[in-house]
């Protein structure tokens, strides 16, 4: 049922495992039990033993939205098996299960109905299995609590007794399935057991930083300081030296675009993490920095800015926005946003062995089919001869979709010829990231004279884009970027423009949660709210009106190249009645209208990302010195159908509280080609004493296809802190973090 | 030469001299102690001290000598601490990394302060980071905690 071309015995050969040195061999007992003829698995993602147990294979990573239960939970409640007794196996890289990228908040979006098919089918054959077994037609079979029961003579049989004869049943045609009715889901919207709470409560979850091999090496690496420098020199004999030290290697830098290759550097080898680091601590390395070396993100930010002050690269047009500036009146505005990083709380890591051509990679990854690609590329070996082991991720964020780290592990491990775990400290995972871009956004409004609407929009936006990480010189982002708070903007005006301006990339660029969104939407929604400001209006109204009369809009906006997050625009079109009910349902719970205290100011900020519509109302004081208090949130969600509205509001909850980090604090800065920060000191994130005392979640559940919950609720809160801000002081925050800018009026 | 417990079990670390932190994942063998900063700057790395929460990536163990040491594998039988139970009542974990550090703090905290207003609570816990924004469940869990379950 799975697709490795190996058998067990020759699985563990190369991996020299034993059932004890690993507890997180999920995978395993899958391809054990398909080997098992005493078991049924007519989809791959379930499993049915004789022992009645049902087995469903989680293929998307579990970092912390709850997706390891819940997809086996929607397979679970159309088949009808006792959620308290499934089995969750953990899917290793294997494209048969369709796309296991845990990234772009869609995992129940596109897995839901597969996970739906797979329950209907399995139980549909047991039904069948129990009407042959029974004599008794199939119609008169139903299915509860993972039994068959015959309801005219209420005689029930386990599952597990079924298989032998489902077994050997045609697999029927998914045409012919008969689904649920909704309203008798007994896990799909409502409260349900998250499978590895109970694990983490206890400290016996298995990240990746636990996995053991035995005669395991530890790895440190000193990577360039600059990406793409090299190693010149190094004092190899003193660290070799050291206690407990085996060894050191040189890795070279990426050839061609930098992708997901290792960085390079020093690589020691030792046999426990502290001795690793000690050694790593103790090189002394002389670099070649290479072409980035004198690279200085200040520097950058003024070229970013005057990039948006011209002409850009044309990504959306409706009517014609420059012919709307010849008369009337207009208002400008310009924006910055600074580099980022991910900062998930286990730094990466990863485990590898190399073994007689094959390779298994253990790691907390966001993407073990693309473990097996990088680490194939770098092997020199095919990518259904890496095994991608999938453990818990310690928060992922996107860094962990990036699998340089793995392809270190398995480069080092091929070299020694043991299994090697690489280790990255904090310093590493700060230093060495694949950065949120830095962006310039340049924003005009045309208004014909004493009106309160705008007649045409420009947003000129610049940054160097995830495209350079994976097309070398790269110097203008993917459409899929370039849709996110840009060319996706959902207003009703006449005449909308956006360029982009082009940005060459110097460190590596990549995804965090929620993604261009950040820094697109940061300025745009701010410039919105200086146009309701200039126009004398209320916020909440002027959003509405600017989204304008209710509509669906199924097509790909003005001739851009928006790919509508890679689903199609008329599946998943723009709804605007669901963008101002958001909006309005938001400010109605947040009581939009209340008089605040003295001092106290109100923002808000409504946009739809990752095709979920949600809207973010902030409570913040600043006071006579300038010092800012947050003191609440509500943050409305409408990501259609909900399968775990616990999950959802723990992301929606989780979003307010990133997104206090990235607008409070958020910014790396790089001098001389290297990156500056290094650990918590200097690269913050918010602590419990710093969110708000109040941070109200609002799920607008309804019967739309879901859509996703991971990164959406991020965006909104930057803005909707800096447009309260202005409200509280009169002090208009245009340059994130917001620390940059005095609030002392 | 340092004796100490960990869990209730001696230890004799002979003249080893690294942090408890990689003492405890690397040569006792528990992983449920977490590496986040090696700084003492994020609190996944807590365990419980002679009754105070500290940062096990902080401490040598040859310093160690006569402490008694629990973490978050020895904080109870199968999960039964009430810190635990609350965190479980309250679904506070997200990707669970930062969460047996919390999970020490808090016991840490309640043990001395079985009352803790909001105030004690975040000066109790604000080196413990969590990055996924559990914050508002952590708050509930420590008074669900402290009121012996209740909400």
């Amino acid at each position: 049922m799975n697709s490795f071309k190996v058998s067990r015995r020759d699985f563990l050969k190369i991996t020299g495992l034993t059932a004890a040195s690993s507890s997180f061999i999920l995978g395993f007992d899958l391809f054990a039990q398909a080997k098992d003829p005493k078991s049924f698995s007519p989809d791959i993602f379930v499993e049915i033993t004789r022992e009645n147990i049902v087995k469903i294979i989680a293929h998307r990573s579990e970092m912390g939205t709850g997706i390891r239960s819940s997809l086996p939970a929607v397979v679970a409640d159309e088949l009808e098996a006792d959620w308290s007794k499934v089995e969750i196996i953990q899917g290793y890289g294997d494209k048969n299960l369709g796309s296991q990228n845990t990234d772009g908040s869609r995992s129940i979006r596109r897995f839901f109905d597969r996970m739906r098919t797979a329950g209907a089918l399995t139980g549909y054959m047991l039904e069948m299995a129990a009407s042959k077994r029974l004599g008794v037609p199939q119609s008169e079979c139903i299915r509860k609590n993972t039994q068959v029961i015959h309801q005219k003579s209420g005689r029930s049989i386990p599952f597990g007794d079924l298989i032998m004869i489902a077994a050997k049943l045609p697999v029927p045609d998914v045409k012919k399935l008969k689904f649920k009715d909704p309203s008798k889901w007994n896990l799909i919207g409502k409260q349900f057991k998250n499978y590895d709470m109970e694990n983490i409560i206890k400290g016996e979850a298995t990240f990746g930083h636990d996995i053991k091999i035995d005669g395991m090496l530890y790895a440190a690496i000193a990577r360039p300081p600059v990406v793409r420098g090299k190693v010149k020199s190094y004092n190899q004999k003193e660290v070799e030296a050291m206690s407990g030290v085996s060894g050191s290697i040189v890795l070279p830098p990426p050839k061609g675009s930098v992708s997901f290759q290792a960085l390079g550097g020093v690589a020691v080898l030792a046999n426990n993490t502290w001795n690793a680091f000690s050694a790593k601590k103790a090189l002394k390395v002389e670099w070649d920095n290479g072409p980035n070396g004198d690279f200085d993100s200040d520097e950058y930010q003024k070229y970013l800015s005057a990039e948006v002050m011209k002409k850009g690269e044309v990504k959306r047009k409706r009517g014609d926005y420059y012919a709307t500036t010849k008369s009337g009146e207009s208002y400008k505005q310009s924006y910055e946003a600074p580099f980022l990083t991910h900062l998930q709380m286990e730094p990466v890591v990863a485990t590898a062995e190399f073994k007689d051509g094959m390779c298994v990679v253990w790691s907390p990854t966001q993407n073990p089919q693309a473990v097996q690609d990088a680490v194939a590329g770098a092997l020199g070996i095919e990518p259904k001869e890496v095994i991608a082991q999938v453990t818990l991720l310690g928060g992922g964020f996107g860094r962990k979709g990036k699998p340089d780290y793995c392809v270190e592990a398995a480069l080092l491990s091929k070299q020694t010829g043991k299994p090697v775990q690489v280790v990255w400290t904090r310093e590493d995972d700060v230093k060495h990231s694949y950065y949120h871009a830095m962006g310039a956004m340049h924003l005009e409004a045309s208004f014909e004279l004493d009106k309160t609407l705008p007649t045409g929009l420009l947003m000129r936006t610049a940054f160097p884009g995830i495209s350079s990480t994976f097309q070398e010189g790269a110097l203008i982002d993917f459409p899929t970027i370039l849709g996110m708070g840009f060319t996706d903007m959902p207003y009703h005006i006449d005449n909308i423009q956006c360029e982009v301006g082009k940005a060459p990339a110097h460190v590596r660029i990549g995804w965090l949660r929620s993604v261009a969104n950040i820094q697109n939407v940061f300025a745009l929604a701010s410039f919105v709210d200086e146009l309701a400001v200039r126009s004398k209006m209320d916020p909440v109204m002027f959003n509405e009106q600017l989204i304008g009369p209710d509509r669906v809009e199924s097509k790909v906006p003005d001739g851009s190249e928006d790919p509508n997050y890679g689903e199609s625009w008329k599946k998943f079109p723009l709804d605007t009645s669901r963008l101002k009910a958001v909006l309005k349902n938001t400010a109605d719970k947040f009581d939009w209208n209340r008089k605040l205290p003295k001092g106290h100011g109100k923002g808000i900020c409504v946009y739809r990302s990752f095709l979920t519509y949600i809207a973010v109302a902030a409570e913040v004081s600043v006071d006579s010195q300038g010092n800012l208090t947050l003191h609440r949130f509500d943050i409305g969600c409408d990501c259609g159908l909900i399968v775990d509205p616990d999950r959802v509001h723990a992301q929606m909850e989780g979003s307010v509280v990133f997104g206090i980090s990235l607008a409070l604090m958020g910014e790396m800065t790089v001098k001389d080609g290297a990156v500056v920060q290094s650990n918590f000191h200097d690269a913050p994130v918010v602590r419990i004493n710093e969110i708000a005392p109040e941070v109200n979640v609002h799920l607008f559940s309804n019967k739309n296809i879901p859509s996703g919950v991971g990164e959406p609720g991020v965006p909104p809160v930057a803005p909707a802190i800096c447009n309260a801000i202005y409200d509280a002081c009169g002090v208009r925050v245009r340059k994130l973090p917001i620390r940059k800018t005095s609030l002392k009026g | 030469m340092a004796k100490f417990t960990i869990d209730e079990k001696e230890i004799d670390s002979g003249d080893e001299t690294m942090p408890l932190l990689w003492y405890i994942r690397d040569v006792v063998g528990k992983h449920g102690t977490h590496f986040g900063c090696g700084q003492g700057l994020c609190g996944a790395c807590s365990v419980i001290l002679n009754g105070v929460s500290v940062r096990s990536c902080q401490l040598t163990v040859d310093g160690l000598d006569g402490a008694k040491i629990t973490t978050i594998n020895g904080i109870s039988e199968s999960g039964g601490n009430a810190v635990q139970q609350a965190w479980l009542e309250e679904k506070v974990p997200q990707c669970g990394y930062c969460q047996s550090g919390q999970i020490i703090s808090a016991t840490a905290l309640l043990e001395k302060n079985p009352n803790p207003s909001d105030e004690d609570i975040d000066a109790a816990m604000s080196g413990n980071i969590c990055r996924c924004g559990t914050y508002p469940r952590i708050k509930k869990a420590i008074k669900r905690a402290a009121q012996g379950g209740k909400k």
